[in-house]
């Protein structure tokens, strides 16, 4: 069944108001895809349905999984590899040179699914680093409760190991665990899962040295896209380190952060006094 | 590029054949190690061998050690693409010589992702 346009007006306001999440006229079809299996693990055959039942009888669960089916995206390991290339050459040994051996590095995984990118960080660092889990804690936020249980789990599926992490990786940092394959403890202990919604006002977090905020910003429009940058670059150190997507950019969006090319990559670093 | 894909399932010969010449490689078959140790003598030497485990003949790891006791097929590159997915398993073959691991079942992105961290995608597939 083709969702209706009430329908699908429905979806979107929910999802603007509880996430800033903005979906485009044309999206139908992503809606009914990822609300499918959310329709029928309520018992019901179709998304319009599904619509139905929850404007009739809203209920915080019941929002909150329609909410999360929408905002959580695929992930690999090593996604786009270059702003990892760029930590290990770059921002480390510049961040080794800048802080005592006794002050602990802050990294934040913001929109961290289900933790690929925050373990891809983690096991860089525990090859890069001698004690790597006293020197370093990756704090990894997602909106979607689920996602941060799954990430704080460490455990990921055969299909999930298959896609873009290096055998030799596979092999040194995880332990098959039945069906599974689950995150050496060293790299568990260096990652804290939390639930954040980017588009609230934030909790309190780091001061962070380095923050991976990657094909995030394109979901949302310019003022919500300025209002995070803003809250981000709060929680940052003066001379942190953002990542963002390849195709993200903060120029023409907030101009209080200057573009450092590292590689084929691009990092951001607040300006001073901005 | 060119990729020799070694499996003695002809259905899985067609899958990942089709993958990579979607990618744009040349590819050849060979349905276990022996024969595809011919098509290397025979002097067709690829740029990639994506090899089965479990093989008649001559399975995959036995390939893996020929092809590495090669000084001349150092360039090639070899990923293993098996259902075997025991973690020894895996380390065998990369002690053996093999530079990456699918295990079945995966997907076409699996294996373009793997492609993409040996540097081995076709420059016209990167989008």
């Amino acid at each position: 069944m083709t969702l209706t346009t009430t329908s699908f007006d429905w979806v979107r306001q929910l999802v603007h108001r509880e996430s800033a999440i903005v979906l485009a006229p044309g999206k139908e079809y992503l809606v009914e895809a990822r609300l499918l299996p959310v329709a029928r693990k309520m018992g019901l055959t179709d998304v319009g349905q599904l619509v139905d039942t929850v404007r009739s009888r809203p209920r915080p669960d019941d929002t909150r999984q329609i909410v999360e089916a929408l905002t959580t995206n695929e992930t690999s390991w090593f996604r786009d590899g270059d702003p990892f290339t760029a930590l290990t050459s770059t921002v480390l040994p510049s961040l080794l040179t800048a802080r005592g051996p006794a002050e602990r590095l802050q990294i934040w995984s913001a929109a961290c699914s289900s933790g690929q990118e925050a373990y891809t960080v983690a096991m860089l660092l525990e090859d890069a680093l001698p004690n790597a889990a006293s020197r370093v804690a990756i704090t990894a936020t997602d909106i979607s409760r689920e996602m941060v249980e799954r990430t704080q789990a460490g455990r990921f599926s055969q299909l999930e190991v298959n896609r873009g992490l290096p055998a030799p990786m596979l092999v040194r940092h995880f332990q098959r665990a039945g069906n599974e394959w689950e995150v050496a403890p060293a790299l568990r202990r260096m990652v804290t899962a939390r639930e954040c919604n980017l588009a609230a006002p934030l909790p309190r977090m780091g001061p962070f040295d380095v923050v991976y905020l990657r094909n995030v910003l394109i979901y949302f429009d310019l003022p919500t896209k300025q209002a995070i940058l803003r809250r981000v670059r709060e929680l940052m150190r003066p001379d942190g380190w953002l990542f963002l997507g390849a195709a993200e950019t903060t120029l023409g969006v907030d101009d209080s952060w200057s573009r450092v090319v590292i590689g084929r990559s691009s990092a951001y670093r607040p300006l001073k006094g901005a | 590029m060119r990729a020799l894909v070694i499996d003695d399932s002809r259905a899985m010969r067609r899958i990942v054949t089709g993958i990579l010449g979607g990618l744009g490689y040349e590819t050849r078959q060979a349905g276990h190690g022996q024969e595809a140790l011919d098509v290397l003598h025979e002097g067709w030497v690829p740029d990639l061998c994506t090899i089965d485990w479990n093989m008649p003949v001559m399975d995959g790891l036995q390939f893996v050690n020929a092809v590495r006791a090669n000084p001349a097929w150092r360039p090639v590159t070899l990923v293993m693409v098996t259902s075997e997915s025991e973690q020894s398993q895996i380390v065998r073959a990369l002690a053996a010589g093999a530079h990456e691991y699918v295990i079945k079942p995966f997907t076409a992105d699996a294996l373009r992702d793997k492609l993409a961290l040996l540097g081995l995608l076709p420059q016209e597939a990167v989008l």
